[in-house]
């Protein structure tokens, strides 16, 4: 007797969704055994997260605003990656994206609500999707590695911003600080009540649910699946592959950038050095657990969401903020893992001679 | 030949799920012979080459080095035998420098290793065998022919006795061949047993001791060199029991010219002209088989015909309109369908499911889709009429095609093009892996769209299926129709020589 490991024909929905439920479990066990070899009692840390991140209205406010952001990055990530295209600037998009949206009230600060939050969305589309064009221009044109360039431009995006807000874009009246002015009321979403969660999560749930739908019934998205699954028969069957690395570079980052306006707009006020903690990078960990499905991005940016946020609580219990990021990294390691239930089943078989070693 | 071989392979049979690749095989290598595989694409050499390097592991039989029986676990444990192999597609890390690259395979060295000897090691080695590389460039930096000489420099430093080399010539010019033959001489003179596979005749004559002759996974015959002529070979090679049974094909008006190649020249994958001059005539209702060894243009050809492949010269005519160079959508358009050789590869797309495979070339009509909406009901429906009208087995149409078997992936491919309604269709070895129950209603397929008029071009290595389905044969050569008959005058011996581009009476070809 001996175990083999078969690719599955068929993977099942059910295993498809428990599996990735078991792997978050497994990994909060994992990290339960550090906190425990620290001296700390798991369940306790895992009580102070929770409750600091859904425990309250600040918390659970708290929650939303974080997940608005990675949600819209994990959809642009996503359109791009089902077509096997990986763009990894969402980072860039969203700093590019934010930095456009700022210039509009920087601009024209007495523009009425109702022309100001469409510029502004408009502008950081653009910029964010210009931005990923590019990218996908320096592919087509010269076949340059696009995980090369995204990541790379990233750091212009984000240098770009600080050249700005230390420089022309500086508030006059702002005491030196590297900050824009802030925004009139004009530019701001409105947020519900006097919480700081804003009307941003609106965009999430009408850009994913559009995104599910196209991805579902789309002749764009069927394109962008066959070219993502095969682009050998993309070409064969007479799908411009080109124009449609292109298009999907643009969307992705135009979403991204929508998450940068979405943020200046909803949260900051104004433009500053540092605006994303990494929200681009984090979003990518989002869109490849959700296996790129709008729907289910929606629940891992809130549950990346409620990490991050309960980070914070636990950094007020004493313990170090890289402590969230572990919680993240373990759960990668985990779910990737697990695809591997997912993907193959595991035999016991009886031993046979002559079987292809591989 | 005196004296105990250096590798012997006694009944070695090696089956994959649902095929027999090779079946109570022997072989015996000779040290200094210069030992030739003959065969067709799919006869069994890759895979008896591979369980000889370890790749694979045989189903039943034995091999022996040196007269000690020897099981291969890994190619690590033939490498440590003594036997080397170059593959068709080379094996070399681009960015590592030669030196690198062949200080890479000597996994046995001591953990630190001299740049300086190694590099003198190769000039030696270089100098010996007259196959001078600069062990400091880089090997993205080398030509093809370099690449090959890294490759066999590396089998020697290992110190392989057995020298494996998988078709080294396919990617070489002439005058590259005429020394790598000088070269592989001179290591079978110094006690290596070379082994050199291949399926051009010419080359095999010119430079092999030995030839065994596979096909379909069995050992046709094994001879000495002195011992056998080229046709002899030739029907070896392509089977001599060719039954031309001038089937129940229906009497049919030929219709007007759908296609006409003129004269068109293209390069194939590695740069080198893979047509060059082809030209041809299809007209509606009729089948033009295509005859010929594989590797000689088929599928150039069938890609400049799908927009998928530049043609560098000549033009296609397509009833009348000039359709060189367009894209795949406008051959698409214009009902030209192309049912490629490589199924899962090109021809769909194997972790999509059934339904949204059979939309594939027609998504963006009418038929499948409104607007930017898919009609998934339509695909559907299509996908069921297809699945019954053609006789698709199949667990569900929902689920992945890579899940299907051979012979209904074709059906359903050949399904999908035929429901399309082509004008004009070029299929390449459509049988190719498929049981004899399946090839039967393949080929009832292609019939039937003759009689619908449309103008076939099929591509075969299997002159029997040719003859029972084509109303003209053309021979494929080196990019080009060497000879081309109607099927009434089809003249075996003829299409064996000009398979092997022999033209022996000057004048006559068409």
């Amino acid at each position: 007797m001996r175990i083999k490991i078969q690719k599955s024909l068929a993977p099942n929905l059910v295993s498809q969704i428990l599996v990735p439920i078991f792997a978050v479990l497994a990994s909060l066990l994992f990290c339960a055994v550090f906190f425990a070899l620290t001296g700390r009692d798991p369940l306790e840390v895992y009580y102070a997260m929770f409750a600091g991140a859904l425990g309250s209205e600040y918390g659970i406010s708290e929650t939303f605003v974080k997940m608005i952001p990675l949600a819209l990055c994990g959809l642009g990530i996503a359109v791009a990656f089902r077509m096997h295209l990986w763009n990894i600037g969402a980072e860039g998009q969203f700093y590019m994206g934010a930095c456009a949206a700022t210039w509009v009230p920087l601009s024209f600060p007495d523009w009425p609500f109702a022309l100001m939050i469409p510029a502004m969305i408009i502008m950081g589309a653009l910029a964010g999707g210009l931005w990923g064009l590019l990218a996908g221009w320096f592919k087509t044109k010269w076949q340059v590695d696009e995980i090369i360039s995204t990541l790379m431009m990233n750091y212009i995006g984000i240098l770009w911003v600080d050249f700005l807000v230390y420089g022309a874009w500086r508030d006059p009246g702002g005491k030196n600080f590297p900050l824009t002015a802030a925004f009139p009321s004009a530019a701001m979403l409105p947020t519900f009540g006097s919480l700081r969660v804003h009307y941003g999560i609106f965009f999430v749930l009408i850009f994913a649910t559009v995104f599910w739908i196209i991805f579902k019934k789309s002749k764009w998205g069927y394109e962008t699946l066959v070219i993502g699954s095969n682009p050998v028969a993309a070409r064969y069957a007479g799908i411009n592959i080109k124009r449609n690395i292109l298009l999907t570079m643009f969307i992705s980052g135009a979403l991204c950038g929508i998450a940068g306006m979405v943020e200046v707009s909803g949260v900051v006020g104004k433009l500053q050095p540092g605006i994303s903690p990494g929200y681009g990078y984090t979003a990518i960990i989002v869109a490849w657990l959700a296996r790129l499905h709008p729907i289910a991005i929606m629940g891992v940016a809130f549950l990346f969401a409620i990490i991050h946020v309960g980070g914070f609580m636990l950094q007020t219990m004493g313990m170090p903020s890289a402590t969230a990021t572990m919680l993240q990294g373990a759960m990668l390691f985990f779910v990737v893992g697990a695809d591997l239930l997912t993907k193959y089943e595991i035999k016991f078989v009886g031993r046979k001679v002559g079987e292809k070693n591989d | 030949m005196a004296g105990l071989p250096l590798i012997s392979m006694r009944n070695i049979v090696k089956r994959f799920p649902g095929v027999t690749a090779n079946d109570q095989i022997n072989l015996d290598l000779y040290s200094g012979q210069i030992h030739a595989l003959l065969g067709e694409n799919g006869s069994g050499k890759t895979t008896l080459m591979s369980i000889l390097t370890g790749l694979y592991r045989p189903t039943e039989g034995v091999i022996s080095v040196e007269g000690k029986e020897k099981k291969f676990t890994s190619p690590r444990d033939a490498i440590d035998s003594g036997i080397g192999m170059v593959h068709q597609h080379f094996k070399l890390i681009e960015s590592f420098t030669v030196a690198e690259n062949i200080a890479l395979s000597q996994a046995s060295t001591s953990f630190l290793i001299s740049q300086e000897t190694v590099i003198e090691d190769i000039n030696k080695l270089g100098e010996k065998y007259g196959m001078s590389v600069n062990p400091r460039s880089y090997v993205w930096q080398l030509s093809v022919g370099e690449k090959q000489r890294v490759e066999i420099l590396r089998m020697l430093y290992r110190n392989s006795k057995v020298l494996i080399l998988d078709e080294p010539t396919a990617v070489l010019t002439p005058q590259e061949t005429r020394e790598l033959f000088l070269n592989l001489r001179k290591m079978a003179d110094d006690g290596c047993a070379v082994v050199f596979i291949s399926h051009k005749l010419n080359e095999v004559l010119e430079l092999a001791d030995k030839i065994t002759v596979l096909r379909g996974g069995k050992v046709a015959g094994c001879f000495d060199r002195s011992d056998t002529n080229r046709y002899g070979l030739i029907e070896m090679m392509i089977g001599r029991e060719i039954k031309v049974a001038y089937s129940s094909k229906k009497e049919q008006t030929i219709g007007e010219t759908v296609l006409e190649i003129n004269n068109i020249s293209a390069l194939n994958d590695v740069g080198t002209l893979g047509l060059s001059g082809m030209s041809l005539k299809v007209k509606a209702g009729e089948i033009y088989g295509i005859a010929g060894v594989s590797g000689n243009g088929q599928r150039e050809l069938a890609e400049t015909l799908a927009g998928l492949r530049p043609t560098t010269c000549g033009n296609i005519k397509f009833y009348g309109e000039d359709i060189t160079d367009m894209s795949p959508k406008d051959m698409i358009e214009r009902g030209i369908s192309y049912v490629p050789e490589d199924r899962l590869g090109m021809g769909l797309v194997p972790n999509l499911n059934a339904c949204e495979n059979v939309m594939l070339k027609e998504y963006d009509k009418p038929k499948y889709s409104e607007g930017w909406r898919i009609k998934e009901n339509a695909a559907i429906k299509a996908t069921k009429a297809i699945v019954e009208k053609f006789d698709v087995r199949l667990g569900s149409i929902f689920q992945p095609v890579k899940m299907m078997s051979g012979g209904n992936l074709q059906k359903l491919l050949l399904g999908r093009e035929i429901a399309s309604k082509p004008k004009l269709m070029i299929v390449l070895y459509p049988v190719r892996g498929l049981d004899i129950g399946a090839i039967e209603s393949v080929h009832k397929l292609i019939l039937q769209l003759k009689e619908a008029n449309t103008a076939i071009i099929l591509v075969s290595e299997e002159l029997e299926e040719i003859a029972e389905l084509a109303d003209r044969v053309g021979v494929i050569f080196s990019g080009k129709i060497l000879g081309e008959f109607p099927i009434g005058d089809l003249d075996i011996e003829r299409v064996g020589s000009l398979m092997a581009g022999v033209v022996e009476d000057k004048g006559e070809p068409i």
